[in-house]
């Protein structure tokens, strides 16, 4: 589902936040992604939704190659990744609702249906009853429960989440993970970047480390 | 979550299948998606008020200024006809042709269709208005023949317009006693050209302000993108096509365009009520039963189309300019 082959990203800047990153992630897999504060978590996951673009190496999303990807490409590839934003990144003026319907409206789905999705997707995240509230007045866990519903209500084959935990106690966080580990036992094929070890630690699932841009932990291809 | 979070989840869409769901659209959704976008436009203008408000305003002063100069100048086109009575058609005849057949044609031509009056004027009158008007007597009196030829001076219809009375002038040069028909028709020829002047002067004053409200609305545009940058930058991220977050923008600069030229049309007839009283006591005072109209529905029309092409084409130079430049990253 995604393939990294030997990627590496120099911003305009200056220094490489990534270098040489290979790894392969299959359908259906779920993985974390740590590493220092700096050691490029989110520069990866920028590169798979191509909000960056890599400097070198290739980059293979369901077998498409992002370098080959043009402009006009990207909106189709972010439809078919869910992604959770570190800082939620909502629509202040719109509802609950209308937050979590913006991927569907995008696509222009009939109202009927919409209106039936999302309200699955609230229920999922537990936030039915708050529909027809302003983000602001709700907490930052129900605000991350926004954007993670928003994330999957489209279905998308591939969820990214950075730091999706970041500001939640841990009480919270375990429920965070529960409901990210429950779409990929529909077949989702989940990558989460956090530097919460304690709670990674805990669960079975692969973990990809980065230190200073490089891949130090986890890159091995697996098996089959 | 919580308590009632394990719920079943549905299968995700093969990302293959999520492709053909672009595909999949019915053929009533490109419409349905654009109607789902205009009505909230209108909420958007609705969030500032006022502010839409004196936007509009300004693009319907912009677009009533040279609407109202052209509904002014096409009633002076029709006032010139009304000073048409100064249009006279002089039939010099040829020299052969006595008093009576002159007397006779003036007598055939002023009962002919498109003609209101014919006199005839024989060379001896001619000879005596000429002798009194010129102060040319001694030489005229050296002369041993009269050199001026017999006249008849038409007045054609009122009600004609200077493309007919034209082509009655060349009909009548081909009567057989005429010599040259020659048309007296400075007057109208000049409110004419005076006409032509004003109107040209009209349509300069109409593109400087129709580049005034392409700017008032790009900038009114500009602005809203630049307030709804992260709006933009979140909808990126999810996937949304330049297309879709153009759309609202477009959408806004059409309700613009269209206020402002409701409120020009206002504006001119407003102006046109309160011309009215003074502009027919004036006419009255020249005799003339002249009065100022309301705009046409041809100029109502006209004025709408413009006003959505130019809000239109105003956000359109916005969006083209501004929406590319905002990416997430
Ligand atoms: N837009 C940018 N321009 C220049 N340098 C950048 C940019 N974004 C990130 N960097 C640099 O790239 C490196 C990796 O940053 P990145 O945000 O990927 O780290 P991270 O692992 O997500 O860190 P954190 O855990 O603090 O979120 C850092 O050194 C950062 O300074
Ligand atoms: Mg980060």
């Amino acid at each position: 589902m995604i393939l990294f082959d030997k990627v590496s990203k120099r911003y305009p800047g200056g220094q490489e936040a990534l270098s040489t990153v290979s790894f392969h992630l299959k359908p259906g897999e779920m993985a974390f992604l740590t590493g220092h504060s700096g050691a490029g978590k989110s520069s990866l996951l920028k590169l798979i939704t191509l909000i960056e673009r890599a400097s070198g190496g290739q980059i293979l999303i369901d077998g498409q190659n992002l370098a080959r990807l043009g402009r006009r490409g990207i909106p189709h590839l972010r439809r078919s990744i869910g992604t959770v934003f570190q800082d939620y990144r909502l629509l202040h003026d719109c509802t609950v609702f209308d937050n979590v319907a913006l991927p569907l409206i995008i696509t222009g789905l009939q109202r009927r249906d919409v209106v039936r999705r999302v309200h699955a997707a609230l229920d999922m995240v537990d936030l039915l009853n708050k529909e027809k509230r302003y983000p602001v007045t709700l907490s930052g866990g129900e605000q991350q429960r926004i954007g993670i519903a928003r994330a999957v209500v489209n279905k998308p084959p591939l969820l990214l989440a950075d730091e999706p935990t970041g500001n939640l106690d841990p009480e919270l966080s375990r429920e965070i993970m529960a409901l990210f580990e429950l779409f990929n036992q529909v077949g989702v094929t989940v990558l989460i970047a956090s530097h919460d070890l304690e709670l990674i630690s805990h669960l079975p699932y692969r973990v990809l480390t980065l230190e200073k841009g490089r891949l130090v932990h986890g890159g091995e291809v697996a098996d089959s | 979550m919580r308590s009632g979070g394990r719920k079943p989840v549905n299968k995700p869409q093969r990302s293959g299948a999520s492709r053909d769901a672009g595909r999949r659209r019915g053929p009533g959704s490109y419409l349905e998606r654009h109607l789902q976008v205009l009505v909230p436009s209108l909420g958007q203008l609705n969030r500032a008020p006022l502010s839409a408000l004196i936007t509009a305003t300004v693009i319907g002063i912009a677009l009533a200024l040279p609407a109202g100069l052209y509904v002014l100048v096409d009633h002076a086109r029709q006032l010139g006809g009304h000073w048409q009575e100064t249009t006279r058609i002089s039939l010099f005849l040829k020299q052969n042709i006595e008093t009576r057949q002159g007397e006779a044609l003036a007598d055939t031509l002023a009962a002919r269709e498109g003609i209101d009056s014919a006199e005839y004027i024989s060379p001896q009158q001619a000879l005596a208005e000429f002798r009194e008007f010129s102060g040319f007597g001694d030489v005229l009196d050296s002369l041993e023949s009269n050199p001026l030829p017999g006249l008849v001076v038409v007045q054609p219809d009122f009600s004609y317009q200077p493309d007919a009375i034209q082509t009655l002038l060349e009909q009548l040069q081909t009567l057989q006693e005429v010599d040259i028909a020659e048309l007296d028709m400075k007057w109208v020829k000049r409110l004419h050209s005076i006409i032509d002047i004003i109107q040209r002067g009209i349509l300069t004053i109409a593109v400087l302000l129709a580049l005034a409200v392409l700017l008032i609305v790009g900038n009114t545009i500009r602005l809203d993108i630049e307030n709804r940058r992260e709006e933009i930058v979140i909808t990126k991220l999810i996937g949304a096509t330049d297309g879709f977050i153009r759309r609202p923008f477009l959408y806004t600069g059409f309700w613009y365009g269209l206020a402002g030229a409701v409120i020009a049309l206002v504006l001119v007839n407003i102006s046109m009520a309160l011309l009215q009283q003074p502009v027919s006591r004036l006419a009255g005072l020249y005799g003339s039963d002249f009065q100022l109209g309301f705009t046409t529905l041809e100029m109502v029309m006209l004025l709408l189309l413009a006003g959505v092409v130019l809000g239109l084409l105003g956000a359109l130079l916005a969006v083209s300019r501004h929406l590319r430049a905002i990416e997430p990253g």
